[in-house]
């Protein structure tokens, strides 16, 4: 299955990746042969198997509701480009 | 009955009904976050306090369920008559935004923990089953705060306590035909949320949010016109508001022949008005896929008993047993049960009240204790912004002050001044009497010398009375009670007074 250029591009802005025009052309064969691997994995015939979303069989795995230490303000903030009251500081985001 | 928009039959304007679907998003009351043991408790603490790798969505890092908020959510579930299937799966939900840490939400897709249910309302005594679609568990966002520099540029700050907050989402069908029934139906659900103890219900701190979706029909058509989703309502009233709104702009626009374009719109409070939010493009490319770090759910029929038989009284059984057990009204019920401290409180003062007394006795206390609870005691806690649990006033307050007005030592015109002390220090009805000297004036000689005075004051009056006017019997009695500045016994006088003028 071949991608087109406006797939390529409409998944480069979901994933917020600014792409040259070259770098449309590459990722469109890079993403085409992944799915064209799909296909090939589509030719097995899964009747009468359940299906999963799942690697692993468990199940029920679960916390109980305690609360345990968090990270010191500044550790969460260390990374930050820009801070401001004890927050991370970003452009503005309007709704 | 549907509720219709006002149009003039014989005009041949068409008829238009409205349909309303809500969805409620509800933080659980865990005490830590959904995927991760940060505390829960993230409005009380300084911004970026209650993080950790887990809800900050630093590469590498993986999620655990939080068995209560999954318990909550079950709970929630069956209280809303709800199916719990025997799987159920998280799944991620993919979006870009600056409040979303991991660029993905942990939320429910094809799998949820339940659907199928449904919640009564009633709307002018006509009970109405509201379909609830599903009810889900996922988790919240950060919290952003918009600044502007003095130079006029704005930026956001990003508070990340609140993301990864249990989140139960809960949809309902588009079952809903007017605003005051999307009203009733979060009045209802907040109750039961509260009732189960898996929500504080609060909308203005953000604990509770609705997003409603609405559109207009020609009547009795199923076609499908645009459907508009409104955001933004901070109160139950600007829900009502905003829908109230809606309703007659979609029909203004149809019958000028335009077209209700399917969109996203934001609540303006102040203007009291919506306007369209710029949609986000691509808002529905979330491409959900199996969030491979969590296992999926799997729910036992006996799990799912237990928690069924596990379940608190609800508001509309308690409704039940306050009509039926004493005597109430339903109206007095159904504002009593809305609110479950409220509904506690009353409890709590029949329970003290009724020790001694029959069943009629029961129902007649029960009666005072209510127009207490709905009158003075709801105005009071009102105005001074008070909630019933933190208030001054105890269930044994109260019953006190009931108790001093059934022996006569309170009257009960007096008794609305000492509640409204007790209210404000906290004192015993008894101190308030005591300290105030409203100790009720009952002795006949006493109340006879105010008596004569009034008498010897009132010659109309009484020349009125002695001619068959009623009225002037208490307009008598009246007078006596304010010479006496509130403290004598109504009953009382009024045996004086009909004795002295000798009639009736």
């Amino acid at each position: 299955m071949q991608l087109t250029d406006e797939e390529v591009r409409h998944i480069a802005l979901l994933a917020r990746l600014g792409i040259s025009d070259a770098e449309v052309e590459k990722f469109r064969n890079q993403l085409s042969s992944i799915l064209e691997n799909m296909d090939i994995l589509q030719q097995v015939d899964t009747s009468g198997l359940e299906p999963t979303s799942q690697s692993v069989a468990l199940e029920n795995i679960y916390r109980e509701d305690e609360t345990g230490p968090s990270l010191p303000v500044t550790e969460v903030l260390s990374n930050a480009p820009a801070q401001e009251d004890n927050s991370l500081k970003v452009n503005a985001v309007l709704e | 009955m549907k509720h219709q928009c006002d149009t003039d039959i014989l005009s041949g304007v068409v008829k238009y009904e409205t349909v309303i679907g809500l969805e409620v998003h509800s933080q659980l009351l865990t005490v830590s976050k959904m995927y991760c043991s940060c505390s829960a408790d993230y409005a009380s603490t300084p911004p970026n306090t209650h993080v950790c790798p887990v809800c900050m969505g630093l590469p590498g890092v993986l999620p655990t369920i939080n068995r209560r908020a999954v318990e909550f959510t079950v709970m929630t579930a069956l209280a809303l008559n709800c199916s719990i299937p025997e799987h159920a799966k998280f799944d991620r939900k993919n979006y870009p935004y600056p409040d979303l840490m991991k660029g993905y939400q942990i939320s429910q897709y094809d799998k949820p923990m339940s659907v199928n249910g449904y919640l009564v309302i009633d709307i002018e005594g006509r009970k109405k089953k509201v379909g609830i679609t599903r009810v889900h568990l996922e988790e919240d966002v950060a919290k952003l705060l918009h600044r502007t520099t003095p130079e006029g540029e704005s930026y956001s700050l990003v508070d990340i306590n609140r993301a990864g907050m249990p989140l139960m989402e809960i949809v309902s069908e588009p079952d809903m035909n007017s605003p005051e029934e999307a009203r009733l139906y979060l009045v209802k659900l907040r109750s039961i949320l509260q009732y189960l103890g898996v929500s504080t219900g609060n909308m203005e701190e953000g604990s509770f949010r609705c997003d409603a979706n609405i559109s207009i029909r020609p009547e009795g058509s199923k076609e499908f016109l645009g459907k508009v989703e409104v955001k933004n309502m901070n109160s139950f009233r600007a829900v009502y508001r905003a829908l109230e709104f809606e309703e007659k702009r979609q029909r203004e626009v149809l019958d000028t022949g335009g077209r209700i374009t399917q969109e996203t719109r934001g609540w303006v409070d102040e203007k009291g008005i919506t306007v369209s939010q710029r949609s986000k493009e691509y808002a529905h490319d979330y491409r959900y896929f199996p969030e491979p770090d969590l296992p999926p759910l799997a729910f036992s029929r006996e799990m799912v008993e237990q928690v069924r038989a596990a379940l608190p009284e609800l508001p509309e059984a308690k409704y039940d047993r306050f009509v039926s057990g004493y005597s109430l009204t339903p109206y007095d019920a159904g504002l009593l049960t809305d609110s479950r401290p409220l509904a506690n409180y009353f409890e709590e003062c029949v329970g003290l009240a009724g020790k001694s007394g029959g069943e009629k006795d029961i129902a007649k206390k029960a009666k005072t204790i209510s127009n207490w609870l709905l009158g003075d005691f709801t105005r009071l806690l009102n105005s001074s912004n008070t909630r019933i649990e933190a208030s001054n006033i105890k269930p044994w307050h109260l019953v006190e002050m009931f108790d001093l007005v059934d022996r006569g030592t309170l009257s009960g015109p007096l008794a609305k001044t000492v509640f409204e002390e007790m209210f404000s220090s906290g004192k015993t009805a008894s101190a308030v009497v005591a300290e105030r000297g409203l100790v009720q004036i009952s002795d006949s000689g006493e109340l006879a010398i105010i008596v004569d005075k009034v008498i010897a004051d009132n010659d109309k009056a009484i020349a009125d009375y002695r001619a068959g006017k009623e009225a002037s019997l208490t307009f008598l009695i009246g007078q006596v009670m304010k010479a006496s500045r509130g403290k004598a016994n109504p009953a009382v006088v009024r045996k004086i007074i009909v004795d002295k003028l000798g009639g009736n």
